[in-house]
């Protein structure tokens, strides 16, 4: 019994010199391996009287647990220990630059049409395109504008038949093809962002090719106040809650009145400064009831239906919404600054 | 410009602020750009009491100038100075177009102020003739120290109008303006006097008009003699000046002021000069007329011209003949107030850059009553200003269109318009602001538009914008249209533009907009589809002549641009709408690739793009888009791109477009463009999305290696494969090709990676083995391929 103890004591000695695996694998043997010395003890269990042999086992299973338990702890300790020295090996400079991974970011006008695109689809306009190599007869006949108005003297169109196939000067061709295919019965609500073309020699203000996001809407009992309805719901959605609007009576030949939209200055809040041109106001788009012999031209009764459309610039509104202040911006792809609009935008300001 | 000194007459605008009214007109329409006082401060009238030569000077004087509160001594150059004249003197303090004038010496003598010439002043232009003319020498009864701005007419409020086509026919001249004032005003306006006295002498004894062309559509004349030319009056001068006109004498100032009054450009002939016939016709061919500028002027058959009969005497519309223009001995005159065809007098006066005043005021349109009433008030002036005695009758052509205009309409037509709630009364008192004649029977509104107002037509839609604009948008309610609610949809190829847009994106390449016309050098590349191209007749400029049937030699800009800057990586992409001669359209997308895709540079680490990552980054596109094993790359020489490294890509083994490194003879770089057409890929159908359940059962796998001639393509190994492997064989992947000293000089070895399964069941060795076995014998019959390893 005393041997038992003993063993015991020993084995905590020698398990505090233990410093890896190896030795620790070592001790393991020379204690409880087959050969080792508590297996050896075991054998003393023959000589010993029937009574004695029964405390004996006892305290042998006990001692054999301990042992075991001993370099059990020992063992988690070693590999703790170990498992510690790994990871601090393998520490990193959290801090040096991340693989780039990369989105691709949009052209800020596709940005800003896509915006546009979106509130308008959400009040159930649908987005619709158009040719942009056009007739004559779309472009400018089935919109009140005939030859030899003045509207086509400034509007400078580029011809690539005389008189009759140009590069669309405006979207407005769109509002006559679908009014035409949707047959004079049937209601519209439609918004159709594209490029146009005018002769105009390109700087930072003026550009040959431009988009436009033109938007009609063709009814029953649809009125100039609906018309200013929407446009606050476009106004609010790109310029925040607190954009107010207004209208100023304008003139264009396929509306009729005709205004144009007004938005307050969101970089002073209406009080002047050099964006507003001291107005307190900024002009975002033309807009105004569809002219009577458009509707009539494109199959509309204008005595049953009513409509209105209007126009936006999308440099305008790019312009505006990011601070850009050369249109060639657009049409010159720079890496180093289209990256800044790959997120999102959500206008809470 | 609108003097509103000069509206006055015609609207009463006592107690009015000029500034306000501004806004309220803008408010309704007009835009007033800008609203300036013409008043020259410390300006006054001087009377010159004594003047002798300067001491020290040859050619300058000093004067003795009493200005009312003061006798004043002055230095002055001018000729005509003497004593006994009443003159305008800036005094310190005056800013004059020249700099502040302040008192000082001039060569030793005391000067304190400047004895002005009205192009001093900066209300007329300054020439050798006005230079010469000296100092102004006032003829007038206004005391010295009187503020010379009364003189002048300086002290007038002038309205810088910016007016929109449609209203630019009566709102720039003062009784057009003064109507739209009268009706923000709720006044009334009084027109000018146009009586006179006739003498019994016919004008129709002197003169015989023919009219010979279609476009002159109304020709009045009448005829006066004796006239007397010399200085108009001071209210003349004064309102000319005020207009930004320059008064010359009191002939031609009565002929433009009167034009400043209604809109309607006269012409004065000389009488006696011009004979006994008018002849109103077409040129003809290069007919010549010297113009009263004293330059030729050759014609064409679209020009209109007055003649004698015989020669032309005037470009109608336009500028008249020196062969008889009025000049200081003219005696007699025939005044012309007629109107010819607007679109004719445009372009004639743009082909001979020759835009007059009068030829703008065509160029607009305009009213045969305005056309008579301004004849009249011509006759009325020259009697009172310039003696004359008129003759009686007219001599007229008239075929103007006098059909009356009306509108028939219900209050509630311009409510529902407008959004509005107006009552009968309400319109009743809007038309009448509006100064628009209307009967009223049972709540049907007839109005008879004045014919001043040529922008108005005969639609509810005018008279609702001009009842709108009166009642004010800014009064407007917002509401929604009452239509169903939903949500609106893409159109046609739209949504498939959209939807590549948003996945190319998502796959890290930059979206561009590029100019749709380029360059022919440009042009010139990229043709592969051989398509003629259209080519502007007149273009702008030669680097913006075609239109362009490839995006990809705009993505190529894109690129040099990009690189010029140091951007290294380039992954752009543009989709857009391209044209052929048969104006045929075709939406394509583009896509360049060069430098690294992905990188860390620290670690060393990067994917460069290259075909395959390009390749990749199309079979990702075709895959979303549906079209998964529908596509291939088939190699092929395609023009502008390296001959080893190119390939056509097929959808249904239909061409779609094309993908390859750019030749390096053409950009040195190591640039991977693609092309597809879009139009191609909407008109194709694709099948539901539905699930597919992963295999429950152990799949098998298994390698081998063959090797083959170099020029044996991978894919039609992996064709071969996949027929001899059957339905057990479920996916095949290349993961190794190796060409070196362990294959023969002209051989590759291509190692593959197969997956046999079954969805059902566990596959036992044996069946597979069969299929596998299968696989090399075909490979090797049908690709002359021999066995490596497996």
């Amino acid at each position: 019994m005393q041997d038992l103890d003993n063993i015991l004591e020993k084995l905590k000695e020698e398990i505090k010199k233990v410093n890896d695996e190896i030795e620790l694998n070592n001790l393991r043997v020379t204690y409880l391996g087959k050969k080792g010395s508590i297996s050896a003890l075991s054998s003393q269990i023959g000589s010993l009287k029937p009574e004695e042999r029964k405390d004996f086992g006892a305290k042998l299973n006990q001692v054999k647990e301990e042992a075991t338990a001993l370099i059990d702890e020992k063992k988690k300790e070693i590999d703790e220990r170990v498992l510690n020295e790994k990871l601090k090996s393998e520490d990193i400079d959290v801090t040096l630059p991340a693989t780039s991974i990369s989105v691709g970011a949009p052209n800020i006008l596709e940005k800003v049409v896509e915006d546009v695109e979106d509130v308008f689809m959400s009040m159930g306009y649908d987005v619709v395109d158009g040719p942009e190599v056009e007739e004559d007869h779309y472009n400018f006949e089935l919109l009140n504008i005939p030859k030899g108005h003045p509207a086509r003297d400034a509007q400078d169109t580029f011809y690539i038949e005389d008189d009759t196939i140009l590069l669309r000067s405006q979207t407005s061709p769109v509002q006559a093809r679908t009014m035409l295919a949707a047959g004079g019965d049937k209601p519209i609500r439609m918004i159709c962002p594209g490029k146009t073309y005018r002769r105009d020699a390109d700087d930072a203000t003026h550009s040959h090719q431009f988009m436009q996001i033109e938007g009609l809407l063709v009814d029953k009992n649809i009125s100039l106040s609906d018309l200013k309805g929407t446009f606050d719901v476009i106004a609010k959605h790109l310029f925040g809650e607190d954009c107010e609007t207004r209208f100023r009576p304008s003139y264009y030949q396929f509306t009729e009145p005709s205004v144009e939209t007004d938005i307050s200055c969101f970089a002073c809040k209406g009080s002047g400064c050099a964006l507003c041109k001291n107005t307190g106001w900024i002009t975002v788009s033309g807009a105004g009831m569809v002219h009577p012999n458009v509707l009539r031209n494109c199959g509309y009764d204008p005595e049953v239906w009513t409509g209105f459309a209007f126009g936006f610039g999308a440099e305008r509104l790019a312009m505006l919404k990011y601070g850009i202040d050369d249109i060639r911006t657009f049409y010159q792809t720079d890496l180093r600054e289209t990256h800044t609009f790959d997120r999102r935008d959500d206008n809470n300001d | 410009m609108i003097s509103l000194n000069w509206v006055k007459d015609y609207v009463d605008l006592e107690g009015e602020d000029l500034k306000e009214l501004a806004v309220k007109v803008t408010k309704a329409g007009v835009n007033v750009e800008a609203v300036k006082q013409s008043h020259i401060d410390n300006l006054v009238i001087g009377y010159v009491s004594e003047c002798v030569p300067h001491p020290d000077s040859d050619h300058l004087n000093l004067c003795k100038v009493n200005i009312g509160t003061d006798v004043v001594q002055i230095v002055c150059g001018a000729p005509n100075v003497r004593a006994g004249l009443k003159v305008i003197v800036a005094l310190p303090g005056a800013v004059l177009p020249g700099g502040e004038i302040k008192a000082g010496k001039i060569r030793g003598q005391e000067s304190n102020g400047m004895i002005c010439a009205l192009f001093e002043l900066g209300l007329e232009e300054k020439t050798d003739e006005t230079y010469a003319k000296g100092i102004t020498e006032l003829e007038t009864d206004l005391p010295p120290g009187t503020d010379a701005n009364i003189y002048l007419g300086t002290d007038d409020t002038i309205y810088e109008l910016d007016v929109h086509k449609h209203r630019n026919n009566d709102c720039y001249y003062h009784i057009g303006f003064a109507y739209e004032v009268a009706c923000i005003l709720n006044k009334k306006v009084t027109l000018p006097d146009d009586d006179y006295d006739e003498i019994k002498d016919d004008v129709n004894k002197h003169i015989k008009l023919t009219v010979d062309t279609p476009n002159c559509s109304f020709y009045s004349a009448k005829m006066v003699k004796d006239v007397v030319i010399k200085e108009s009056p001071e209210f003349i001068k004064k309102r000319l000046i005020a207009a930004g006109m320059r008064p010359i004498n009191n002939v031609v100032d009565i002929s433009n002021y009167v034009m400043l009054e209604y809109g309607q450009p006269l012409h004065f002939f000389d009488k006696n000069k011009l004979g006994d016939n008018i002849l109103v016709r077409n040129a003809k061919e290069e007919e010549e007329i010297i113009t009263l500028d004293g330059n030729k002027r050759v014609l064409t058959s679209d020009d209109i011209v007055i003649t004698d009969g015989d020669k032309p005497v005037c470009i109608a519309g336009v500028m008249g003949g020196e062969n008889t223009d009025v000049d200081e001995t003219t005696k007699d005159i025939l005044i012309e107030s007629a109107i010819f065809d607007a679109v004719h007098i445009r372009e004639t006066a743009s082909r001979l850059n020759l835009k007059s005043e009068a030829s703008i005021r065509y160029g607009k349109g305009l009213n045969y009553e305005y056309t008579l009433k301004a004849l009249n008030r011509a006759c009325h002036l020259l009697q009172k200003y310039a003696d004359a005695k008129i003759l009686s009758g007219m001599t007229l052509y008239d075929n103007a269109d006098k059909q009356v205009k009306t509108v028939s309409f219900k209050t509630n037509d311009i409510n529902r318009l407008l959004g509005i709630t107006l009552t009968d009364d309400d319109v009743k008192t809007e038309l009448g602001r509006l100064d628009f004649e209307y009967k009223e029977n049972k709540g049907i509104f007839t109005v008879t538009i004045p014919r001043r107002r040529l922008d108005i037509d005969s639609n509810i839609n005018d008279i609702a914008e001009e009842i709108g604009r009166l009642y004010g948008y800014h009064n407007l309610v917002s509401t929604l249209p009452a239509v169903p609610i939903r949500r609106g949809v893409y159109v046609g190829d739209v949504l498939i533009r959209k939807q590549i847009s948003s996945r190319l994106r998502s796959l890290g390449l930059n979206e561009t907009k590029n100019y749709t016309l380029i360059s022919k050098e440009m042009a010139d590349t990229f043709k592969y589809e051989d398509k003629s191209q259209i080519v502007l007749p007149n273009p702008m400029s030669l680097d913006k002549a075609i239109i362009r049937t490839s995006l990809i030699p705009s993505l190529i800009n894109v690129y040099e641009y990009n690189k010029a800057r140091h951007v290294d990586d380039v992954m752009i992409y543009e989709i857009a709408k391209t044209y052929d001669a048969a104006y045929a359209e075709d939406s394509k997308v583009a896509i360049l690739m060069k430098g690294n895709y992905l990188s860390n540079n620290w670690q060393m680490t990067s994917v460069k793009a290259d075909f395959y990552v390009l390749k990749g980054i199309i079979s990702n596109m075709l895959d979303y888009l549906g079209f998964k094993n529908r596509y291939d790359f088939v190699k092929e020489v395609i023009p502008e791109l390296h001959p080893g490294m190119s390939a056509t890509i097929t959808l249904d083994r239909e061409s779609i477009g094309i993908i390859g490194r750019v030749h390096p003879s053409y950009k040195k770089d190591e640039v991977y463009v693609a092309e597809i057409s879009m139009s191609k890929l909407y008109e194709k159908k694709i099948k539901p999305i539905k699930y597919k359940e992963a295999s429950k059962y152990p799949e098998v796998k298994k390698d081998l290696a063959f090797v083959v001639k170099k020029d044996v393509e991978a894919n039609s190994i992996i064709n071969t494969i996949r027929r001899a492997g059957g339905r057990l064989l479920t996916d095949i992947s290349v993961f190794d090709v190796y060409v070196g000293e362990n294959v023969g000089e002209n051989e590759k070895s291509i190692a593959f990676g197969l997956t046999f399964s079954d969805p059902t069941r566990t596959l036992n060795d044996e069946e597979v083995t069969i299929a596998f076995d299968k696989i090399i014998k075909e490979v090797e019959t049908k690709m002359g391929a021999t066995l490596r390893s497996k």
